[in-house]
């Protein structure tokens, strides 16, 4: 599936469109992170939370479980929501 | 992830950690790390310390805790980095900072069992070369405590079960509230130069630590240190040492600058002797860095802060100084030449000031105001060697052959 990178994680993918499979949104990050290494741990962290200020959108919806479950044809998106300076 | 950066040409092997330290007159060159709260900058040192190249950003943008040279390669750099936003990590470069690749394994704390609140690593802030016998070795100090290993050069991280899991971590650490605003450290990870398994590190808050078994167990070593008034001293998780550091040249001798004043302890001792009571009582014994001298025990460096009222914690008066004792505390001397004699408001963290291994030796510290300085002659006269930079984080200093 479609997979939208932030500019943030752009120095793994070097695109900000890439392509990425899993049934869950669980399964996608690893998958990510298999094909960018290191990518998986700026967003989630080792108790398998969702960072601070990191979102994720599944066709527009944003989406706080990781184990919710992917269609092949849905379009994940992952949002850096910055603050501060 | 690799990061290109301008080679920094003419480098070599540095000398090895035991070698004896260049005499006055040596050519030794050195090299300045600045870790930034937006970035890493290098400064390389001509043969004289008088004029430097600036060699950077790197990770601009980035929060850098740390940037650490391996004195036993003499080319391995270790950057420990986070953004606002994007979890931590560590990098590494062989090449001086040209290209730089990430860990496979950053520092984490081990996945809690299911249905337990599981720590969570928010920055890497501190990192140690391991023991000469142990090339490969890295320490890690995290926020909050943590302390992890690497035995691959920093590519793979572990967690150093003895402390992270060790059933006194609650007592002796406290909650995540209770540390610096930007989250508790454990810092000063410090090894014996004599035996890889003689360990000692310092949290904030938490005390002062030592392990001789390489980290399976880990003894508060407290006595002598105070607290804040009202607080009980033999409460560990009421201590707050802001740096430790070992002296080269007699590793049974410690110095440590503490939230509450300035301490020595000479080994096999376990009490702490606050030397700071030596210093002028209107400047007080309050600061983050401590600095020692690479082959003399008894001169020391500090850089008072304004620990009254509200603490603000910049140059007491507004006027700079660093303080040195050169017979392990009982006196301490003034030096401020260099600096502005009036509405200076710094404050130097913890990790901001370091000394090279030249003769004499030099000196360097950054500030959160973003400003650089530098002595080439152990402390009596200071230049400003960069300014308008982030705020500083770190400072180390090695020296290139």
């Amino acid at each position: 599936m479609k997979v939208l990178i932030p500019s943030p994680l752009l120095s793994y993918t070097r695109r900000s469109e890439v392509e990425a499979e899993g049934g869950t949104l669980s399964e996608v990050l690893a998958d990510l992170d298999r094909r960018y290494p290191g990518l998986r741990f700026r967003v989630v962290n080792e108790q398998d939370q969702m960072r601070p200020h990191m979102r994720f959108f599944v066709n527009g919806e944003q989406v706080f479980d990781l184990e919710r479950a992917l269609r092949p044809t849905d379009a994940v998106q992952l949002v850096q929501a910055l603050s501060g300076g | 992830m690799d990061v290109t950066r301008k080679l920094a040409a003419g480098l070599k092997k540095r000398k090895a950690a035991t070698e004896r330290a260049p005499r006055r007159g040596a050519q030794g060159r050195v090299l300045v790390l600045v870790a930034t709260r937006k970035g890493a900058w290098l400064y390389h040192g001509d043969a004289r310390r008088r004029t430097w190249r600036v060699d950077g950003p790197h990770f601009l943008g980035h929060i850098i805790s740390h940037v650490v040279l391996d004195p036993r390669d003499g080319r391995t750099l270790l950057a420990a980095a986070k953004t606002g936003h994007l979890g931590p990590t560590v990098f590494r470069s062989m090449d001086f900072g040209r290209t730089w690749k990430e860990a496979a394994r950053p520092p984490a704390f081990a996945k809690a069992p299911e249905g337990e609140k599981g720590r969570v690593v928010d920055h890497t802030f501190w990192l140690t070369p391991g023991h000469a016998s142990e090339p490969k070795a890295w320490y890690a100090g995290t926020s909050p405590q943590g302390l992890f290993r690497s035995e691959d050069g920093g590519v793979n991280w572990e967690p150093v079960s003895g402390l992270n899991d060790h059933p006194r971590y609650r007592a002796w650490m406290g909650g995540e509230q209770d540390g610096t605003p930007d989250g508790p450290k454990l810092h000063s990870v410090i090894v014996d130069p004599r035996d890889a398994a003689h360990l000692y590190m310092a949290m904030s808050s938490g005390g002062v630590h030592e392990s001789t078994d390489a980290g399976r167990s880990w003894a508060p070593l407290v006595r002598g240190m105070e607290v804040v008034e009202g607080f009980d001293p033999a409460n560990v998780g009421f201590h707050d040492p802001h740096c430790v550091r070992l002296c080269p040249s007699n590793p049974d001798r410690l110095y440590q600058q503490n939230h509450c004043g300035i301490y020595r302890l000479d080994r096999p001792s376990s009490e702490w002797t606050r030397i700071g009571r030596n210093m002028p009582r209107r400047v007080g014994d309050i600061g983050f860095p401590m600095a020692v001298h690479p082959r003399d025990e008894d001169t020391a460096w500090v850089f008072p802060m304004d620990g009254t009222t509200v603490w603000p914690r910049t140059s007491p008066g507004g006027m700079p100084s660093v303080y040195v004792t050169r017979n392990g505390g009982k006196r301490w001397q003034r030096l401020a030449s260099g600096f502005p004699e009036s509405q200076a408001w710094w404050t130097v963290k913890r990790q901001a000031m370091c000394v090279d291994t030249l003769d004499p030796v030099g000196l360097y510290f950054g500030t959160t105001s973003g400003e650089l300085w530098g002595s080439r002659d152990e402390g009596e006269r200071w230049t400003c060697l960069a300014r308008n930079l982030p705020e500083i984080y770190a400072v180390e200093a090695v020296e290139l052959a």
